[in-house]
């Protein structure tokens, strides 16, 4: 047997258990919510005979059109949040001293092993009436007694910014730490202005990372349910929320099945854009890795 | 050169936002207040509450063999897959096999669920432990092939065809020379998974059945109907394990990264 072939075969073993797998478990379920979206309803919550247009249909109602736009500008405000205040904790962290930055590092990642849950409920209670901030909010004169701060839009967006602010500080920081900082001192001995150095020096220097943090964070973020479901009112349903709902309360697979066609069409556009954009320059870095 | 301080407030107020909601979800395991409205005085009864409650540690139990299983099964699988993705890039069949690992690292979870609900309602799986573990193992696959794929960066493989020219067969290298050098990606891989598994929500609730309540699912389900010093008092106890789990694995990951 030759050496070519060896390694052939070799490849093929390293490779097929994974490859398997994951066209069983994770390709075909996605092409099959494709054709779900295509086949009726049957009256026991399962999939009917015969396909149909009637599903992708109804899509198209005012109802389902303005909570695909709130799905998007939740997702869009909390991406513009978690890079605002992303940036200057990664320039913080990168610029520390060798211990700080260790530490700081190491704060930035704890919450993000936390459970996902437990979080979402301690802002829950902070946000209570009764809670910590409403207390201190009345006491400042900022919220009256029935400002409600629990249930709406913005406490979707303000625990969301919680959940996904660490996976747009990491990628940051991971730039940052490479990034040549006397460059910003020279920018200054030649005239140039803090914050016009760090505008045109420091943010193209670490563009990259501003697009890779971009979509970590909106992406997950399209995809949202447990966040509006436990901390949004009705005004603040998601995408997310109405496939689910379609699931479990209504037991309509096809027309969650159509719903979640939406949901995978909104979360490829900005990816394919971005890769569009960064065709030649290779694929962007969308991973976190763990222990560089 | 002066720098300003605008950065390190940002900082500061942003590790305050991190820490303050955790901080007060811990004071509140202690505090004999029922809905946490001011301080009423220390306690433990929470705690001892929690002991009394079987559903909990039922699905305690559930979520343990969920995640071991399922980190065992992925390891495995996410290590060959990242040795093949490393040992053999560029091939027509590991660009196929990159995007396949890659892209459920980009899909959002409740399209990972809801699209193995309808696999396993077609496919006549029924939904349990078994969907369960079926279903976490495929999420967990990625994640552990980029670990180790990260480790692989900087292995150097004239020390497999050393070990060949020295007369080792294929499974003693893989043994005694790959296994070994690979070990602490490994070992991270595994922990990612086993974290992941622990915490799934969202993906769980889709392919759960009766029976097969994990804790996150019996967690949810406290924060829609139960009472709120007991998820204080289980959170707590979570956010310790998480923290000593993190700090531990930070020293091991110290010790494995010193030179031998």
């Amino acid at each position: 047997m030759g050496r070519e072939t060896r390694l052939k075969i070799q490849e093929w073993l390293a490779t097929l258990p994974s490859l398997f797998w994951l066209a069983v478990f994770f390709l075909i379920p996605t092409l099959m919510v494709f054709a779900i979206a295509f086949r009726p309803a049957d009256p026991y919550g399962g999939i009917g005979p015969g396909w149909t247009l009637d599903t992708i249909r109804s899509l198209a109602d005012a109802h389902y059109l303005a909570i695909a736009w709130r799905t998007f500008w939740i997702s869009g405000l909390t991406t513009l949040i978690c890079l605002c205040l992303a940036v200057p904790t990664a320039y913080t962290i990168a610029r520390a001293s060798a211990r700080w930055r260790t530490t700081l590092l190491m704060m930035v990642i704890v919450p993000f092993w936390t459970s996902f849950l437990v979080r979402i409920f301690a802002w829950k209670t902070l946000l209570h009436p009764e809670g910590l901030i409403k207390r201190v909010l009345v006491v400042l004169g900022l919220a009256g007694p029935q400002t409600q701060l629990l249930y709406n839009s913005g406490a979707v967006v303000l625990v969301t910014v919680y959940t996904f602010l660490p996976f747009a500080i990491l990628p940051i920081y991971a730039a940052a730490d490479k990034f040549d900082f006397r460059l910003l001192e020279a920018a200054r001995d030649l005239g140039a202005t803090s914050l016009r150095a760090f505008l045109k020096i420091f943010l193209p220097g670490i563009r990259r990372a501003l697009v890779t943090a971009f979509l970590v964070v909106f992406i997950p973020a399209l995809g949202s349910y447990v966040i509006p479901d436990l901390v949004g009112g009705p005004s603040s349903e998601m995408l997310g929320n109405k496939i689910a709902q379609r699931v479990f309360v209504d037991r309509n697979l096809p027309h969650a099945s159509a719903l979640s066609v939406v949901l995978i069409l909104a979360v490829l556009a900005p990816l394919t854009a971005v890769l569009f954009l960064q065709g030649k320059k290779g694929r962007p870095e969308l991973f976190i890795r763990e222990g560089e | 050169m002066k720098r300003s301080l605008f950065p390190r407030a940002v900082t500061a107020v942003v590790l305050l936002f991190f820490y303050l909601p955790i901080l007060v979800l811990v004071v509140n395991s202690f505090n004999a207040s029922r809905f946490g409205s001011g301080w009423q005085g220390f306690t433990l009864t929470w705690y001892a509450r929690l002991i009394h409650e079987p559903e909990i540690w039922r699905a305690a139990r559930n979520t343990l063999i969920i995640a071991v299983s399922a980190t065992l099964v992925s390891v495995a699988l996410g290590t060959a897959a990242a040795f093949a993705l490393h040992r053999f890039m560029g091939s027509r069949l590991q660009r196929l096999h990159y995007t396949l690992v890659a892209t459920p690292l980009v899909v959002p979870e409740i399209l990972v669920g809801i699209s193995l609900l309808m696999f396993f309602v077609a496919a006549g799986v029924g939904l349990g432990l078994f969907s369960i573990f079926l279903a976490h193992v495929t999420f967990c696959i990625s994640y552990v092939a980029m670990v180790v794929l990260g480790r692989l960066q900087d292995f150097d493989f004239s020390v497999i065809e050393a070990a060949r020219d020295l007369g080792a067969g294929w499974w003693q290298t893989a043994r005694r020379v790959l296994l070994p050098m690979l070990f602490p990606g490994i070992v991270a891989g595994g922990l990612l998974a086993f974290t992941l598994s622990i915490d799934d929500f969202v993906i769980t609730f889709f392919v759960a059945g009766p029976g097969s309540t994990t804790l996150p699912i019996r967690i949810y389900s406290m924060i829609k109907h139960g009472s709120p010093p007991l998820i204080n008092a289980l959170s707590a106890i979570l956010l310790v394990i998480t923290f000593t789990a993190v700090l531990l694995s930070q020293r091991l990951s110290r010790v494995k990264n010193q030179p031998l």
